[in-house]
């Protein structure tokens, strides 16, 4: 007689980070209320609790730190680079001596589990900045000619999905090639970005270099609109992403954009199966598919769909969901109400146009946002789901029959952000992977990344890459007037 | 053509040509994807009632094994005695699966273990190069179905595998099959010796198909042994083998698992791969030796609270 193996609880301690009341908005090297003393509450996406209450920045704040930017700016893009880079260095270590501090912080203010954070998110963060470290006194090797300069203060806004991976992705390159930064994170996730601002001053990061102003969408666009910055780089959805590129027309800010995602996950009948199911999983359900890349159309080749779906469906009841810090947790709680509405709107949705709705049983907890792992099959390119992106953990599966269709599908979309092509053919992998559109395409695997590789999209997922030594042209200028600056 | 294949795929060993296109014609396997999913796997934290249930299983499941040219009765009566009663210092301890020793040690094992809930288990057909005549390895398989061996682990001929005689290997182990009766039959396929994971795949379904009532990674006796992702693998075999047959085969991982953490590593991989169905020693073992003691000592920690250390567990 077989037993049933239970896991017991094995939650990460709480002890290990200590968040305080009440956090102030982080400005030329101090923390400070807001102008007009407004304030926020950031919750515990997981339960609900209100894990602190956060200074919300508005415009008068937005151009406080601008200022305080500037004035920093002259001496640190002075700096020479190998100075800079004992900065970013020290950051980096930083970040790795207080990962576990980090990784608590973020799955609790995130809702993502401990197994990401700790194992995906910090390793990441501490990479990016070690690798930019190396390029800041690198920067005329960077192929933009023999003496680049950094463009000013950049002005950043990002996402709640990852919340210190993208400042990470923003802060590293624009420090790294000499610019200082105002970045605005999340409404829903400022904390691991306020912890930065502390890790700055422990590392003795010059004033002002990078400010930090937690606060809303009000608050990102006085920061986009601030004639006192050069550069706007913005992570999120495609619909604020246009609205930027609209408010930026006729100035001289440079703009990157990282926008939404419908990535196509191409699955051929002579892929290594287990591992292509690992890889859907993974493409789709990593951070609850709250990911602009997310694999959230599988494509998979009609004469191998009922095999590859029986092994998905297997799969997926083994997915854990539940307490984000228990280390044995695969599928954490979805980062807010509102995003919970969306990702249940489009779902319904789904179903109302004739698609096939399929959850693994599974008990969600009674407070906190959740969502269960979700696939659709019967899905066409005609339905909403497989063109919207819904950023939560539902795949919409369709079929192709031929590499030619499989190609036509995976590019019809207004997206181009990723791409993943599963076959154990070398020769198929290099002809798909040339005809597809898309910023990044995996091959064999997905969702992997790595602070060398450049990463950006196609069409209306935006444009500029991040990452790499492509990422440092989002923060230079190839060539400067004389005297300039 | 004799064949044991199960009526679903009884033609995929009508020929060689028709067994090596079955073989090639299995999906394959992407070494990076297998080995990044048996790390992460690897991560599953297992803590207290949990930890108690596994370290109990684990030790149920142990092929409690010496396969030493300095083996003598006197150490194998000793290995019988532990098999049965792992720890002399608390009763509730499992005992293990089996003993595992040479043929020429089968008579002294069966009779030290007196009748005790414990099985005999034998390599045979040369273990562990297998690089003897088939009528040599039949006899030695005899020998040890003789002397009372309760299971066979046989070794595969590699040679013929990494050659492409497949029908060779399966027409093998059908004889061995039947050389050992009602013993169960465990498949060895010196993975460490077949190198890629396209070829333990092919093996596994292979074994299978010949009748194998268990499939073992290793003779313990190369440089690589039982490792989290070549077992994943065979979990996988085992799992879609049954799927597409309704027959279920055992698992075996042998050699190098030396730490409780290893083995509820192990433990997790059946349970998220094949599933609850195999955590059970019919369908589950260990082919271990130093593995016993470390658990033992977790044992001890667990019900105390403190570390005994190795002078609190028996040497054998």
């Amino acid at each position: 007689m077989a037993s049933v193996f239970e896991y017991a609880p094995a939650p990460e301690s709480r002890a290990v980070v200590d968040i305080a009341p009440s956090y102030g908005l982080f400005i030329d090297g101090e923390f400070a209320e807001a102008a007009d003393g407004k304030v926020f509450k950031t919750v515990s996406p997981s339960s609900e609790e209100v894990l602190s209450e956060v200074a919300r920045a508005g415009s008068e704040d937005v151009d406080r730190a601008v200022k305080a930017a500037r004035r920093a700016f002259e001496k640190w893009s002075a700096l020479p680079g190998r100075e800079r880079a004992k900065y970013l260095f020290r950051i980096a270590r930083i970040i790795q001596e207080r990962s576990r501090e980090l990784a608590v912080l973020e799955t609790l203010d995130n809702g993502k589990p401990i197994r990401e954070t700790r194992d995906a998110d910090l390793p990441l963060v501490a990479a990016h900045f070690f690798y930019y470290a190396g390029w800041a006194d690198k920067l005329e090797h960077a192929g933009l000619g023999p003496n680049p300069r950094p463009l000013g203060v950049a002005g950043q806004v990002i996402p709640w999905n990852f919340p210190l991976l993208m400042l990470a992705w923003k802060i590293a390159p624009a420090l790294a090639a000499g610019n200082t930064v105002v970045l605005k994170p999340a409404e829903t996730t400022p904390l691991s970005a306020l912890f930065f601002a502390d890790i700055c001053r422990q590392a003795g990061l010059p004033r002002g270099v990078v400010n930090i102003l937690p606060g809303y969408g009000d608050a990102g666009a006085a920061l986009v609109e601030h004639p006192g910055i050069d550069k706007v780089a913005f992570t999120g959805s495609t619909a604020v992403g246009k609205a930027i590129a609209r408010q930026v027309a006729g100035t001289d800010k440079k703009v990157t954009l990282e926008l939404g995602g419908k990535g196509a996950n191409i699955v051929f009948d002579d892929a290594p199966l287990d591992q292509a199911v690992e890889g859907i999983i993974g493409g789709i359900f990593f951070n609850q598919g709250q990911v602009c890349c997310a694999g959230s159309r599988l494509l998979v080749q009609e004469s191998i769909q009922d095999e590859l779906l029986d092994s998905l469906k297997r799969r997926l009841s083994t997915l854990r969901l539940g307490d984000p810090l228990d280390k044995n947790t695969d599928i954490g709680a979805i980062n807010s109400e509102e995003q919970l509405a969306r990702i249940t709107s489009l779902v319904e949705q789904g179903e109302a146009e004739g698609a096939e709705r399929w959850s693994p049983a599974c008990a969600l907890p009674s407070s906190g946002y959740w969502f269960a792992p979700t696939l659709f099959t019967n899905v066409t390119q005609a339905h909403t789901i497989a063109r919207d992106e819904i950023f939560g953990p539902v795949l919409s599966v369709l079929t192709f029959r031929t590499p030619d269709e499989a190609v036509a599908k995976a590019n019809n979309s207004q997206y181009g952000l990723s791409a993943g092509i599963w076959t154990e053919k070398g020769s198929r992998i290099l002809a798909v992977a040339n005809r597809l559109r898309a910023g990044v395409v995996w091959a064999n695997t997905f969702n992997k990344f790595d602070p060398t590789s450049p990463f950006g999209g196609y069409k209306e997922s935006g444009y500029g890459r991040e990452g790499g030594r492509h990422g440092l042209e989002a923060y230079l200028a190839p060539t400067s007037p004389e005297g300039a600056r | 053509m004799p064949t044991n294949a199960p009526a679903a795929l009884s033609d995929v060993t009508a020929s060689d040509g028709a067994l090596r296109r079955f073989l090639h014609g299995l999906p394959g396997v992407d070494a990076v994807g297998l080995e990044a999913r048996a790390a992460s796997l690897g991560t599953r934290s297992i803590k207290t009632s949990a930890k108690a249930y596994a370290i109990d299983l684990a030790i149920s499941m142990i092929d409690l094994t010496t396969l030493e040219g300095a083996d003598t009765p006197g150490k194998v009566r000793a290995l019988a005695a532990k098999a049965v009663n792992p720890d002399p210092t608390d009763r509730t301890t499992p005992h293990t699966a089996a003993v595992c020793v040479y043929p020429d040690m089968v008579a002294t094992a069966k009779a030290a273990l007196n009748g005790a809930d414990v099985k005999v288990a034998s390599v045979a057909t040369a273990f562990p190069a297998g690089r003897a005549a088939l009528d040599v390895k039949l006899a030695d398989t005899r020998d040890a179905v003789a002397a009372g061996a309760d299971e066979i682990d046989m070794v595969i001929d590699r040679g013929a595998f990494l050659a492409g005689k497949y029908l060779k290997v399966y027409e093998e182990i059908l004889a061995v099959k039947e050389a050992s009766g009602s013993a169960r039959l465990k498949v060895i396929f010196e993975t460490g010796e077949l190198s890629t994971y396209d070829n333990i795949r092919r093996a596994s379904w292979l074994g299978m198909l010949a009748g194998a009532d268990f499939i073992k990674t290793s003779t313990g006796k190369v440089a690589v042994n039982a490792t989290p992702a070549n077992t994943l693998l065979m979990l996988e075999a085992v799992r879609d083998f049954r799927e597409q047959t309704g027959v279920q085969v055992g698992v075996k991982p042998a050699g190098g698992i030396r730490t409780s953490k290893d083995a509820i590593k192990f433990l997790v991989l059946v349970n998220e791969t094949a599933g609850a169905d195999w955590l059970d020693s019919h369908w589950f073992r260990f082919g271990a030796s130093s593995l016993l003691n470390d658990l033992l000592m977790q044992r001890q920690k667990l019900a105390t609270g403190r570390y005994s250390g190795p002078d609190y567990v028996t040497v054998d």
